[in-house]
């Protein structure tokens, strides 16, 4: 049932294999096809673009205002390519390797491998399309380190890599709307995936300014919508994100895979207060400067500074030596569970540990400077302010938007940070083409699971989805659409497009029809703590069952009790959000009961009951080497398909950063 | 905290706004403004009225969805801050907050304080781009860019669209949001080949979606939550007379 597709001969020349070998359409055909592209983030839009330079005819489809504000934009610390500037020993197959052990051994490899050989020309579009990266005095590209990896292969800009990539993308993507090759629908949201004779071909999408549906025609459907961490309400994902267009696709017959496999990342602003709405992110490379550290004493009232350095544990650095601050992000996050349940936590919720700069203020960037200016024997105070100056350089917004939101200065007193979702690794099953299990409906960047295994490595999320967009899609789509240059568009009065809309116009006209007295949002945070409570950063079996009963309680009670204001011929942003809610509701007895189903531990999946002595994650590689794609078979029945791992490269064994 | 808001609710583009008055209360200082906008519009559902709709998204201060123009100034009090990231300890117990959207010819209001900025995306349409389609890229190295230029050029493609620095303006001046495209593309020396025809297009482009004239009185500049400088539009200017004197078209 499950064909991946993997392309035979050697892992190193399958890409090359396979782009040399791949059908082709040529360029009078191409203006003839049609693609929609639903999502306008670094995959989306990078689609989009290069597809439009192609010379297909394309429809882009965003929720924002502007295809500009997709979530990618808020991506912070950078991207990794296997470039090897650094001349520190990095190579393609570096990457890959770090990529794959870093995602424990859960991920295709012949994908991965794929992305590290992208990896290079992804730079160099970026840089041509004028991304301004972070440069040497010499004028050539600067490169960082990021967590799971002992290179420095990380491009950046400042703390908003995001922001520049996908602004690129955008120009390129306006570039195209401007020579009229794609179409661009803001502040639309699909709803459905239409398929007629097995094949993708088309989407109801509803204008959130009238709140008219409206159907669109396309001979192939690419999602690129993102990933689903806001099924737990509070994530550092944009409050807009949702998982509806990925979920109609699953009920519409595309397999959802991996969907436990969620990124807990671990330095974020903690929750202050049940008001909270989303949680911010501060950057994995501030772990390239930052020493985190709780007290050695339990429940130590002292101001972090008034805390002498022998009594502060670098928790990391004491349990992992060899990778010391710079452990990938699902061991992190553990390790800082684990202190604050064992009562070492700080601040007034006793959530949150220290990370903290001082140190390499002081001792590189200090020194370095004063070495630079020749100040001989610098005082401590001179040193902090020279330290300061390059500090801000590097990371400067990122510490403006800690002050701005905790009223705290973090080069004065350590930021207080505690784990929070961030990523998600699952997402709809593809095969090596990008392909769900629905012909002609492909899912690119995090809205598919293909390349992170249970745990994804920082800087590593930007360049999946610009290689998907840039570089996988224009041949992978090339190769189903030159079979379909005989398909004549189909007018969207076909039975199909006619059934879809319906079926989207019912739920809608139910769900305002409800007039409960609840809010969606209560609705929303209530699923939230049950799955953050039992499906977050550790699970054990009594506890997902729970959730499983919990969340079948709430979507009853959502159906029965939820209030929707407003109409629906209008912009109705409760309406919007109640669309959303009821999928992640779904979304999310799906996720519970793939945790359930997986009893191992792996990457961010922590099963209690699979664990070694020292408390690290205990793979089963006997019994779960596999994908677990779930195919929908009718409300809360699922039928779970296998596609099994094989490491022909790689020789799994248990990941060790000590 | 208890305050008072008084909020520019519309129904939509065609119909007339006006000002409603609401209480809250129970606002922390930790919450952000937005935050007290979710306490607002919660309640307002409880009481059967309808929310207030506002643009919002990331809530970290970099998509550029957030646009309220409060007390007068848009993003509030904060320097170098979004709505989003403006926090309730800016404010007391017993304040009257004013809030409105963008208002500006170009960016006509959608619902509430919701406004269209498409037009932001019509002007990078006209030329805010290089020319470069997929594969076509040299090594990210062969052109060293020296590190100043890069910086300069970095800190103008900090603009986050947001439109604040036309809400400002006195006559709805896209200056700064053009100055500072065309600053990010032209400082860098792939962006040079286009350098003429990006900033005739984009500032003809602007003129086009309604935007008023530059009086460089530096309002926009004061509210930009990212702080784009003014020297972008000097910059701009400079381009613009460059290319008009050198242009091949007349």
């Amino acid at each position: 049932m499950l064909n991946s597709k993997i392309p035979p001969g050697k892992l190193e020349d399958k890409w090359t294999d396979y782009k040399g070998h791949v059908k082709l359409v040529n360029p009078a055909n191409k203006r003839k096809l049609e693609v929609i592209v639903v999502g306008t983030g670094l995959a989306g839009a990078s689609a989009a673009a290069s597809l439009g330079e192609l010379g297909y005819k394309v429809k882009a489809y965003c929720f924002q205002d502007s295809p500009r504000r997709a979530h990618s934009i808020a991506a912070q610390g950078g991207i990794n390519a296997a470039k090897n500037y650094q001349n520190d020993g990095d190579s393609v197959f570096r990457l890959f390797y770090d990529t794959i052990k870093g995602g424990d051994y859960r991920s295709r490899e012949s994908n991965v491998h794929r992305l590290a050989e992208i990896s290079a020309n992804i730079i160099d579009q970026c840089v041509a399309q004028g991304v301004p990266f972070a440069r040497e005095y010499g004028g050539l590209l600067a490169n960082r380190s990021f967590g799971g990896v002992q290179v420095k292969r990380t491009f950046y800009a400042a703390g908003q890599t995001g922001q520049q990539l996908l602004i690129g993308a955008y120009q390129a993507l306006e570039r195209q709307v401007a020579l009229g090759n794609v179409t661009m629908y803001t502040r639309h949201e699909m709803h459905d995936v239409v398929v007629i004779d097995g094949k993708a071909r088309g989407i109801i999408c509803r204008n959130l300014v009238t709140g008219e549906l409206e159907r669109h025609f396309g001979h192939a459907v690419l999602l690129c919508s993102g990933g689903y961490g806001n099924v737990f309400y509070l994530s550092t994902n944009a409050m807009g994100s949702n998982v509806t267009a990925a979920w109609k696709a699953h009920k519409k017959g595309a397999f959802f895979a991996n969907p436990c496999f969620t990124q807990i990342h671990p330095t974020c602003i903690p929750v202050t207060g049940d008001h909270q709405s989303k949680l911010t992110l501060m950057s994995e490379s501030l772990r390239n400067d930052g020493r985190i550290w709780v007290p050695k004493k339990k429940d130590d009232a002292r101001r972090a500074n008034d805390i002498p350095e022998d009594e502060r544990d670098y928790y990391l650095e004491r349990r992992y030596p060899a990778f010391g601050n710079l452990v990938p992000r699902d061991v992190a996050s553990r390790a800082a569970k684990e202190r604050c349940d064992a009562g070492y936590g700080v601040g007034t919720t006793k959530q949150a540990v220290y990370l903290d700069f001082k140190y390499n203020l002081i001792n590189k960037y200090g020194r370095a400077e004063a070495s630079k200016q020749g100040i001989e024997n610098p005082d401590t105070e001179t040193l902090i302010r020279l330290g300061k100056e390059v500090v801000k350089e590097e990371y400067g917004n990122l510490f403006d938007m800690y002050e701005k939101i905790t009223g705290e200065n973090p080069y004065e007193v350590p930021m207080r940070i505690y784990p929070a979702v961030h990523y998600t690794m699952g997402g709809l099953w593809v095969d090596y083409e990008l392909k769900t299990s629905v012909d002609g409906l492909y899912a690119l960047g995090e809205a598919n699971f293909s390349d992170h295994g249970a745990n994804r490595l920082g800087a590593s999320a930007l360049m999946q989805g610009l290689a998907d967009g840039y570089f996988v899609i224009p041949y992978t789509l090339g190769n189903y659409l030159a079979g379909e240059i005989g398909t004549r568009p189909i007018p969207t009065t076909h039975e199909a497009f006619e059934a879809s809309e319906k079926e989207v116009k019912e739920r809608i006209d139910k769900l305002m029809g409800i007039k409960g007295k609840q809010s969606v949002e209560s609705f929303h945070k209530r699923l939230g703590k049950i799955m953050w409570n039992k499906c977050g950063m550790a699970r054990n079996e009594q506890g997902l069952k729970e959730a499983i009963e919990e969340i079948r309680a709430l979507r009853k009670e959502f159906w029965n009790d939820v209030r929707i204001p407003g109409d629906i011929m209008e912009m109705n942003n409760e309406l919007d959000k109640a669309n959303r809610v009821a999928d992640f509701i779904e979304l999310g007895e799906l996720m519970c009961l793939d945790a359930l189903e997986r009893a191992e531990s792996c990457g961010g999946h922590f099963r209690e009951e699979s664990q070694t002595e020292e408390g690290e994650a205990l793979r089963n590689d006997d019994k779960f080497m596999y994908v677990a794609a779930w195919e929908y078979k009718g409300e809360s029945n699922w039928q779970l398909n296998k596609e099994d791992l094989v490491y022909e490269e790689i020789k799994p064994t248990q990941r060790n950063y000590k | 905290m208890n305050l008072t808001l008084k909020v520019w609710k519309q129904k939509n583009k065609d119909t007339r706004g006006s000002f409603e008055t609401f209480q809250v209360k129970g606002i922390s200082s930790e919450m952000s403004f937005l935050e007290m906008f979710d306490v607002l519009n919660e309640q307002l559902i409880e009481e059967g009225k309808e929310p207030i709709a506002f643009d919002h998204d990331c809530r970290e201060g970099i998509c550029g969805m957030c646009s309220m123009y409060i007390n007068g100034r848009p993003h509030g009090p904060w320097h170098g801050t979004t709505t989003c990231q403006l926090h309730m300890r800016a404010f007391k117990d017993g304040d009257t907050i004013v809030v409105e959207p963008w208002r500006a010819n170009a960016f006509p209001v959608i619902k509430d304080l919701i406004v269209d900025r498409r037009a932001f995306d019509h002007i990078i349409q006209a030329g805010g781009f290089i020319s470069v389609n997929t594969g076509n890229a040299v090594d990210g190295n062969a052109i060293p860019i020296e590190r100043e230029k890069a910086d300069q050029s970095f800190a103008a493609a900090a603009c986050i669209g947001c439109g604040a620095c036309v809400a400002a303006c006195k006559n709805s001046s896209a200056m700064l949001f053009v100055s500072a495209k065309v600053s990010h593309l032209a400082l860098l020396p792939q962006g040079a080949p286009e350098k003429k025809t990006r900033v005739m297009n984009m500032i003809a482009q602007m003129d086009k979606e309604g935007f008023g004239a530059c009086t460089n009185t530096g309002a926009c500049e004061a509210v930009c939550p990212k702080e784009i400088s003014l020297e972008n539009i000097a910059r701009l200017n400079q381009e613009y007379l460059g290319s008009s004197f050198t242009s091949d078209k007349v």
